[in-house]
């Protein structure tokens, strides 16, 4: 098929939808403070997520920069005020590490995005629970509040000796080892572990939330394998929610137990093994980690397909990826402890599971990149975060091969490497997905176009800022620098000096991106139906959409089929011109060819 | 380009400069090696990522494209198979090399390493702590490490040797090593510990086995040998007391020694104590039985209890009788045995302000001194 847009008239039988300005949307739908905070619309409790992630985000990013400055120049420990600062610099790490991947990064995707698109992918016009779903935006907040004040107060008492109430205050680090996070201040870790388990309790119904809408909810002529990867992505995800997360439930009532009734189970003092609690902390955090990137990599794949304008490579590879990458994910946490004392043969058996993680993720990046092949590539924000996501992944998941081969890990374990590849995962694939995803649905959530250029350069200076905060940490820690060092050997001074400097370019660009984005809220060109050309059933209502999401149910085509769509030239606005087109190659799983085994 | 590349690739840029034990080939071969993988597949995937963005670029005006295929079961096979391989390759190198650093050679010489916030000590054949804080092994020979913890966990980190385990309280954590040249590199405490987390560091120094020798024999008594006085100093400054202990004025995490010998000291939860050999070596071996007012309670001290005997705390309290106002004792005869040049400032201050007279105090720390 090649068609000249120039030379077929647009002349289709459904009219393209009008943007839905100034008329009813979900937006103005209901008015007042108590129509959002008691909103049942999937919508609007996406958008509340929204805003409180994005505080989340803002507040551990505020204490990433001030730690990177802290780490400007070591301090020796006979300096005036240095026990004092170190003091101080262990509360602030924590506090980073602890917001953002609690409050930040394991919501980020799920609930703001997923919460948005995933009821409007299935052309539905809910999630299956939305009460459920509002209680755990509720559950969220107050979890939020908890693990804030909890973490602030102990900051503010080592910065200004403010001795709040009840002034927990943790320097334990985000994984609260025992038995250092019971020996410092009263109970600190049975507290920590409560705000991360009623954050985490808040995850657990919005993945029972998914689970059933995705079982119940498909419309018509959506079989599993015609379900858009980010929905696949998502599905994988609350697995791992549902499953993962009673286990910081089962360690808080351990802790509970051993404080109260004086049973050993953690503490050597009362014959305890400290081991244990990172088996149990990593039992849940391990597959937590794939909480945090595979949404992400949804949202890759959706971007991908519609800015290259081409069906998505490899449909079945990633969907099955994505719970691949679920299902292993819960066998690898004793990774985290080879030089623990862990017995030599579950480190050797969890090296092996270690390594089978990498299959998928290849996997994955290969059919990006081969969707890319003999593509109409629009560069558009959002492409350019995924873009950025498959080369920052790529260095993520290949230095994990150091980590997983046994010998290296030994030697690179607890050093800035490890903590230069977590971020390259965590910042440079996830937050790049995010924001990539945030771009672009911002149109659709709320009908207004973000200025492109100024998208485009925010994005580059992230992208410079995070390589240069993030690759010198690769180089000194595998010449050994330890992390979690309030102050440091000489002889790492300037990767640190680089990697502060790295900090502040991306604070730079994370501030103009979400600019652009605020600035569109208000000055923004009205965004149409269907800004992009997408062939996921959100496109197929008005931005913003109005209150029931959709006039009439859609009906589901092949999600990558973008044939039908055409560009309204001169202007970001894709008008459908054909139904239900098929590539001439088809689509993966085509459903006249054959009885698709899973129906609906 | 490539030269560069490959320069920035060499073994020196990436690992720390000594490769100094039996292991650390191996480990930085293996390092090497996924490493030209890792860049080989960054550059390619990087490589194919820019050219179809450059050579697929929408532009304007130009007509739809001919599709690609979507599928290709022998491409997505091949993508699957030839990682798979070679990630087994990795492990299995990863594996053995594990291996090698399990397996204990016979005969290896035993030094007890124990942590405790923030300090190490290594104790030699059952009972001699190493004087300088620091460890020191001789070259060529296998040496067994037993790591046990007084508190929170710690982790022994010894970058030249590529090696590095965590020392759990509740329970020994075994390793070995063998240095393969003599000379001294860093070690640093990987796990993270608290406050002086970052200052928890020392050095290896590898002797030839007859400096090792040499050293040992000469170090084995030293707190018999040496005057309390300066065996208190000396052990003030390397067996931690000094991260939370200050000896001129200043108040750290715990009471600085300054003038705290004989002083009157209020408690926690009410009453005063006087600060006599009792009060020091009760808080020595009991941090929690008293707390200092205005100190974090329960104390973060750990518990000296084992670690030091009779003679090592009799030295700690002449040190700190030495710079304390309050003492009323006369140190005189021990100060003469002092190096010149030591840092002596504390004690010089006891002389200038210390009234002169016969005292209990310094006959006790005689006594002590000369014992066994």
């Amino acid at each position: 098929m090649s068609a000249n847009i120039g030379a077929i008239p647009i002349t289709t039988d459904r009219a393209p939808e009008q943007p839905g300005h100034g008329g009813d949307n979900y937006l103005t739908h209901d008015k007042g403070i108590m129509s959002w905070l008691f909103t049942l619309d999937h919508k609007r409790i996406g958008v509340m997520y929204m805003v409180v992630v994005c505080l989340a985000f803002a507040l551990g990013g505020t204490f990433a920069v001030l730690l990177r400055t802290m780490l400007l120049h070591p301090a020796a420990h006979d300096a005036p005020g240095a026990q004092d600062s170190y003091n101080f610099y262990n509360h602030v790490f924590t506090l980073h590490g602890a917001v953002m991947v609690f409050m930040f990064i394991i919501p980020a995707i799920p609930a703001v995005l997923g919460n948005f698109v995933l009821p409007m992918m299935l052309g539905a016009k809910d999630v299956a629970f939305p009460r459920l779903n509002l209680l755990s935006f509720h559950i969220y907040v107050l979890g939020a509040i908890f693990f804030t004040y909890v973490l602030l107060s102990g900051v503010l008492h080592a910065a200004f000796g403010i001795n709040m109430p009840g002034g927990w205050g943790l320097d334990t680090g985000w994984t609260f080892y025992t038995p250092y996070s019971s020996s410092t201040s009263q109970g600190a870790v049975a507290v920590a572990t409560l705000g991360a388990f009623i954050l985490g309790f808040s995850s657990i119904l919005t993945g029972v939330n998914f689970i059933a809408t995705l079982h119940m909810l498909r419309p018509k002529g959506m079989t599993w394998f015609r379900m858009p990867l980010f929905l696949w992505a998502l599905y994988a995800t609350s697995l791992i929610q549902i499953l993962a997360t009673p286990v910081l439930a089962i360690t808080l009532l351990l802790l509970t137990a051993e404080r109260v009734l004086g049973v050993g189970i953690f503490d050597p003092k009362l014959g305890g093994d400290p081991v244990l609690y990172q088996h149990f902390f990593w039992f849940y955090s391990h597959p937590a980690v794939y909480i945090m990137i595979l949404p992400g990599m949804g949202v890759i794949s959706e971007i991908v397909s519609t800015f290259s304008r081409r069906h998505i490579f490899g449909y079945n590879f990633i969907a099955i990826s994505s719970v691949a990458i679920a299902l292993l994910g819960f066998i690898v946490w004793g990774h985290h402890l080879f030089v623990s004392g862990q017995s030599p043969m579950a480190n050797s058996i969890f090296s092996l599971l270690t390594f089978s993680v990498a299959i998928p993720s290849a996997i994955k990046v290969f059919n990006w990149t081969a969707t890319l092949y003999k593509a109409d590539i629009r560069l558009k924000t959002p492409f350019l975060y995924a873009a950025g996501f498959i080369m920052l992944f790529t260095v993520g998941g290949l230095t994990g091969l150091f980590l997983g081969s046994l010998s290296v890990d030994i030697h690179l374990t607890d050093t800035y490497f490890v903590v230069a590849h977590f971020h390259y995962v965590m910042v440079g694939s996830m937050l790049f997905a995010f924001l990539g995803g945030m771009y672009y649905w911002w149109p659709k959530m709320f009908g207004r176009m973000y200025h492109e250029n100024t998208g485009r350069i925010a994005a580059a200076i992230i992208f410079v800022g995070f390589n240069l905060t993030f690759f010198p940490q690769f180089i000194m820690g595998s010449r050994g620098m330890p992390r979690r060092y309030a102050s440091y050997p000489i002889q790492f001074v300037s990767f640190h000096h680089a990697s502060t400097m790295g900090a502040y370019t991306m604070g730079v660009g994370l501030t103009l991106a979400a600019f652009n984005l605020l600035h569109a809220l208000k000055r923004g060109k009205p965004a149409p139906a269907n800004p992009w050309g997408g062939n996921t059933l959100e496109w197929r209502t008005p931005s913003p959409p109005p209150h029931d999401n959709f006039k009439e149910t859609p009906v589901a085509g092949d999600p990558y089929d973008l044939h039908g769509w055409k560009q309204l030239p001169g202007k970001d606005e894709w008008v459908l011109v054909k139904e239900e087109h098929r590539t001439v190659d088809g689509p993966p799983h085509d459903p006249t060819a054959a009885p698709s085994p899973t129906t609906h | 380009m490539l030269t560069a590349i490959l320069a920035v690739a060499s073994n020196n840029f990436w690992m720390p400069e000594r490769s100094a034990s039996t292991v650390s080939g191996d480990v930085d071969g293996l390092y090497n090696f996924v490493y030209y993988l890792s860049l080989f597949f960054f550059l390619l995937i990087t490589f194919l990522l820019v050219v179809f963005i450059i050579k697929y670029r929408h532009k304007e005006g130009e007509g739809e494209r001919e599709s690609a295929a979507g599928h290709s079961t022998a491409l997505e096979l091949t993508w699957t198979i030839i990682p798979t391989v070679l990630v087994l390759v990795i492990f299995y190198y990863g594996f053995r090399g594990f291996l090698d650093m399990m397996v204990e050679p016979p005969n290896s010489y035993e030094v007890m390493v124990n942590g405790k916030t923030w300090n190490w000590t290594f104790t030699y054949e059952g009972q001699y702590v190493s004087d300088d804080g620091k460890l020191h092994i001789p070259v060529n020979t296998p040496i067994r490490f037993v790591l046990s913890s007084n508190d929170v966990i710690h982790s022994l980190f010894m970058p030249a040797f590529r090696v590095k385990k965590d020392v759990v309280p509740g329970r020994y954590n075994r390793f070995w090593v063998e240095a393969t040249e003599v000379g001294e590199s860093d070690i640093y405490c990987a796990e993270y510990c608290g406050k002086g987390h970052s200052q928890m560091l020392t050095h290896v120094v590898v002797h030839s086995k007859e400096d090792f020798a040499r050293w040992f024999e000469n170090m084995k008594d030293w707190t018999r040998t040496k005057s309390p006085l300066v065996a208190g100093e000396q052990m003030y400054h390397t067996r931690g007391c000094e991260q939370c202990h200050s000896v001129d004025g200043r108040q750290g995490t715990g009471p600085t020694w300054k003038d705290m010998f004989g002083n009157q000291i209020q408690l926690a939860g009410g009453g005063t104590v006087v600060a006599d050999e009792n009060y020091i070596r009760e808080s020595i071996l009991y941090p929690n039985a008293k707390i200092h007012q205005g100190f974090p309670n329960p104390s973060p001290m750990p518990s000296f209890l084992g670690q030091l005997n009779d003679n090592d705390i009799m030295a700690l309290i002449s040190y700190m009788k030495s710079i304390s106002v309050h003492f009323k004792g006369d140190l005189a005869p021990f100060k003469q045995l002092l190096k010149p040049g030591a840092t002596s400032g504390p004690t010089t201050a006891a002389t200038t302000t210390q009234p002169a007279g016969g005292g209990g105090g310094g006959g006790n720390a005689a006594g002590a001194g000369t014992k066994r």
